[in-house]
């Protein structure tokens, strides 16, 4: 059967696998560079159904979402930069509340209003340290028009799965490029929701741990009645400040994330085998960093790419033991130093960790990094 | 005969938060008669609040409730009316929550015309946080943030809820509690979006800066202040000076939104 090929923008791209994803609630706020996203879903959506809103600020739109997530829906916001640091209020609500949601975030420069239209990769400390007190993070961040569409569907899944908000973050390159795209048939790509409750509703509590670490989440109006807040709360979902049900929760709720690393965590090995000199990139940097290490291949120079697909959870893991392997690492990317900071970490001082920074607005290029290559071997 | 109060209240989550004298639970008590006059029923019904001493409302209630963060209840509520139609949606929160940092979100609703109904506490004081002023105190009061007096002018939060377009706005006060039923029986009634203000009384942070000797004290302003608003047609200016108008303020018919999604889904969908 003849695949059904599109050339789609990154941004509509994620659309189309929110909608793959069963996705049918979007509550939205006008920004660039993700715009794009919420004018195709409210076309789209509400040919299935489904609800799109535009809401009156980023804050609205995070709020909405969860809402709706809380009447079972599966929900999407998108937005950039200053509105990913506007629904860092309610992304923390998400968490401590563990309400299912997928934010979509284009990076792009900042500070503030920053870069409007020039890419960036600067958000990536924001979708873990943005918002405020301990809790897990998920970010997914893709480098091809294709894998937005994949990973789009892997943010939903993994958000029903671990019940928890999860970041999916191109930079501008990736959401505004336009490529060949093969779109996945139906049940090609698997497609997860959350597990509804097994008990009856006298008997259901919202973060029941005899169910695990991720307990079932019901949804509203379906004849269970509970209680959901921001507060630090019991298992019935009620507040307390019961000191250890609170350090309890609170572990619990990054367990979910931590004690399943392996499922969450994705990533590319390219030419590492034999590898001397790893480049360790994510994004549309990426790319760049593929074609320096072919070319470096072609000058004799055996060099390889780490690719970076799951920012959060960090793979530390994979990190650490290529920096036993390697005798250097070279982190370019497009902010000043963020994965670079995280690769240090990781490496331990068992390999010389160089970064390649550019917050000027234009993309790392393929020179660059081959320079830096010949430069540290 | 008496109300069966405990029907509709959640076992063991008693006793609530709110301190002596406080009119919340009055408020309380008024949304649970109405709840019973409309006959909604629990598992349908979605209570929504901010932060606050009002918005613990919810947790005392046997619902479908939203504790959620400060300000945002309106906007949190609203995305749980688009998703489910067909649920009740029932707001409450404080003057402070709803009208300052909610403010935004207030006005949206309001304008959408979606079919929720807020009830707004209005205490005139940020309560929990131990009496700082809010957009609803009066011009020259006293708060631990204005020892000197409040420089700041007070919203009209029913005016405020008119000019954004609300279809139905309605007043009552706390002294006037067999009123508050009546008012939120016909505001969840109408199709659209209702605002019932409560006036509201804080005897802890608001009434003993303020110079009010007791609770009776602050309960019987509410008396003397308040209006109804067919009887304040046959008074003056000069009468109605200092006075606050209740009842049902404003009322009028407008397409709600979750019915204007509907036929827009209709067009998609062709």
């Amino acid at each position: 059967m003849a695949k059904k090929v599109a050339f789609l923008q990154g941004n509509e791209a994620a659309a189309q696998g929110a909608l793959y994803a069963g996705c049918s609630f979007f509550g939205g706020y006008p920004i660039t560079p993700s715009t794009e996203v919420a004018e195709v879903l409210s076309i789209e959506l509400p040919k299935v159904g489904g609800k799109f809103i535009q809401m009156e600020d980023e804050i609205g739109a995070m709020a909405a979402i969860i809402g709706a997530s809380l009447t079972g829906a599966k929900v999407l916001t998108s937005t950039s930069g200053p509105g990913l640091s506007l629904k860092q209020e309610l992304i923390g609500y998400a968490c401590i509340a563990e309400t299912p949601a997928v934010i979509y975030n284009v990076m792009r420069g900042g500070p503030s209003t920053g870069m409007p239209t020039g890419p960036s990769q600067s958000d990536v400390m924001c979708a873990k340290w943005g918002t405020h007190g301990d809790h897990a993070a998920i970010c997914l961040v893709p480098a091809s028009v294709q894998e937005i569409f994949e990973e789009t569907v892997r943010a939903f899944n993994l958000a029903e799965k671990y019940r928890m908000p999860v970041m999916i973050m191109p930079d501008e390159i990736g959401a505004h490029m336009r490529e060949r795209i093969v779109i996945p048939e139906p049940g090609e790509l698997e497609v997860i929701n959350r597990t509804a409750p097994s008990v009856p509703p006298a008997e259901y509590k919202p973060y029941d741990t005899k169910f695990g670490d991720v307990p079932p989440l019901a949804a509203f109006g379906s004849g269970y009645r509970f209680h959901v807040t921001g507060l630090n709360k019991a298992e019935d979902g009620f507040p307390t400040t019961k000191a250890a049900l609170v350090q309890a929760e609170e572990e619990r709720q990054i367990r979910k994330v931590d004690a399943n690393i392996d499922d969450i965590v994705t990533f590319e090995e390219y030419l590492l085998d034999d590898c001397e000199v790893a480049v360790v990139a994510f994004g549309s940097t990426s790319r760049s960093a593929r074609f320096a290490v072919n070319e470096a291949r072609k000058a004799g120079i055996k060099a390889g790419m780490f690719r970076i697909k799951t920012f959060w959870p960090f793979p530390d893991k994979q990190i650490s033991a290529l920096a036993t392997k390697v005798k250097a690492i070279i982190t370019p990317e497009m902010n000043l130093g963020m994965c670079t900071g995280e690769v240090k970490r990781c490496s331990a001082g068992n390999a010389p960790v160089s970064g390649i920074f550019r917050v000027d607005g234009e993309p790392i290029n393929p020179t660059q990094i081959l320079e830096k290559i010949k430069e540290v071997m | 005969m008496s109300f069966d109060y405990d029907k509709y209240l959640r076992p063991g989550k008693l006793p609530h938060i709110w301190c002596p004298g406080c009119g919340h639970g009055i408020v309380m008590k008024g949304l649970i008669r109405a709840i019973d006059t409309l006959g909604l029923e629990k598992d349908n019904t979605a209570i929504v609040s901010g932060i606050g001493c009002a918005s613990r409302l919810p947790g005392y209630l046997d619902f479908c409730t939203l504790h959620t963060a400060h300000g945002r209840a309106a906007a949190f509520a609203t995305g749980v009316k688009m998703a489910k139609p067909e649920m009740n949606v029932i707001l409450v929160g404080g003057d402070g929550d709803g009208t300052a940092i909610g403010g935004n979100h207030f006005i949206h609703a309001c304008r959408r015309n979606i079919d929720m109904t807020y009830i707004i506490m209005n205490n005139n004081i940020y309560g929990m946080t131990g009496g700082q002023f809010s957009p609803c105190t009066p011009t020259g009061a006293l708060a631990s943030t204005t020892v000197y007096g409040n420089p700041d002018p007070a919203f009209d939060v029913a005016k405020l809820a008119i000019g954004a377009g609300a279809t139905f706005v309605a007043r009552g006060t706390a002294y006037h509690a067999t009123q508050i039923d009546k008012l939120i029986v016909e505001a969840v009634q109408h199709k659209g979006f209702s605002v019932v203000e409560i006036l509201d009384d804080c005897p802890t942070t608001y009434g003993r800066r303020n110079k009010y000797k007791s609770v009776i004290e602050m309960m019987n302003r509410l008396k003397d202040v308040a209006v109804p608003v067919k009887a304040a047609e046959k008074m003056t200016a000069e009468q109605l000076q200092g006075k606050i108008l209740t009842g049902v303020l404003h009322k009028e018919e407008r397409p709600h939104y979750t019915d204007e999604y509907a036929k827009v889904i209709a067009r998609a969908s062709k």
